[in-house]
């Protein structure tokens, strides 16, 4: 009913209301993409050869980057969910919160392309086996770290 | 000039990061093709740009704004983490690994066709 959606502040259709709220959700993305990739570079220039620098060429800055994205990333959720149910956070401020903080903010200070970047060396080397080494100990620790963040902060708090 | 660097950091990790975003919203589905497409993407155009640009170290204004700023805003780690957890044990090692070898191939093949 109209009236209803009127004093709720929501329009009648979801359809009408999704053009708007996907630019809002790209444009907090952009400026918390900005950010992190400003914190990403930032701590790189902080850290450069104060680190040492293990076998094989890993790049333990990048790593610890990747890994705490990642348990941050975990962490999102339960946080989210918690603001929520507090009631200090409506449903629509926790969409654009979660897209902020998450593609945004960990998605652009974490990173990819990085990490194939220094595989390329040992793979023209034929060092395959550091190359694979490198790639799957990043990506694993990342996700244990993920999983282990949603342990602490899950979405349905224990009773 | 430092400032000049953060600033085209920032400008290509919050482009990188909004076309990763819509690709997202778009192609992902039960199995994220969009993430994987972008991480994909993302990781040649680091690879082609350290091939071509002479100090791919960050110092340079090209390079600061491609490989930092685009390719590193536009892949993600965390992001592919939480997807391949939330995947579970099968599907999340397809696709970790998928992603992986894909993004790895793509980087070196640029980097060494290129370079």
């Amino acid at each position: 009913m109209r009236p209803t959606a009127r004093r709720t502040g929501r329009r009648p259709h979801a359809s009408a209301d999704a053009p708007a709220r996907e630019t809002t959700l790209l444009a907090v993305v952009v400026v918390g993409g900005a950010l992190g990739g400003l914190l990403r570079w930032a701590l790189g220039e902080a850290l450069e050869g104060r680190l040492p620098v293990a076998v094989g060429g890993v790049d333990p800055g990048l790593l610890a980057v990747n890994v705490g994205g990642a348990f941050l990333l975990g962490l999102l959720p339960g946080l989210l969910h918690r603001l929520e149910a507090s009631g200090r956070v409506g449903r629509g401020r926790r969409a654009v919160l979660g897209a902020l903080a998450g593609p945004g903010l960990l998605g652009g200070f974490t990173t990819l392309s990085a990490v194939a970047l220094l595989t390329v060396g040992p793979l023209r080397d034929d060092r395959v086996v550091v190359a694979v080494a490198q790639l799957l100990g990043t990506l694993v620790a990342a996700v244990a770290a993920v999983a282990l963040a949603r342990r602490l902060l899950p979405v349905e708090p224990a009773p | 000039m430092t400032a000049w660097v953060a600033l085209l950091v920032a400008a290509g990790a919050g482009l990188g990061a909004g076309l990763r975003f819509v690709a997202a919203l778009h192609l992902d589905r039960s199995w994220p093709h969009g993430t994987l497409m972008v991480n994909v993407v993302g990781s040649g155009v680091a690879g082609a740009a350290v091939a071509l640009l002479d100090d791919p170290g960050g110092a340079d204004r090209a390079a600061a704004f491609l490989v930092v700023g685009l390719a590193g805003g536009l892949t993600t780690l965390s992001g592919l983490a939480g997807q391949v957890h939330d995947l579970g044990w099968r599907r999340g090692t397809a696709y970790g690994a998928t992603t992986l070898a894909l993004a790895t191939a793509t980087c070196a093949a640029a980097y060494l066709l290129l370079g």
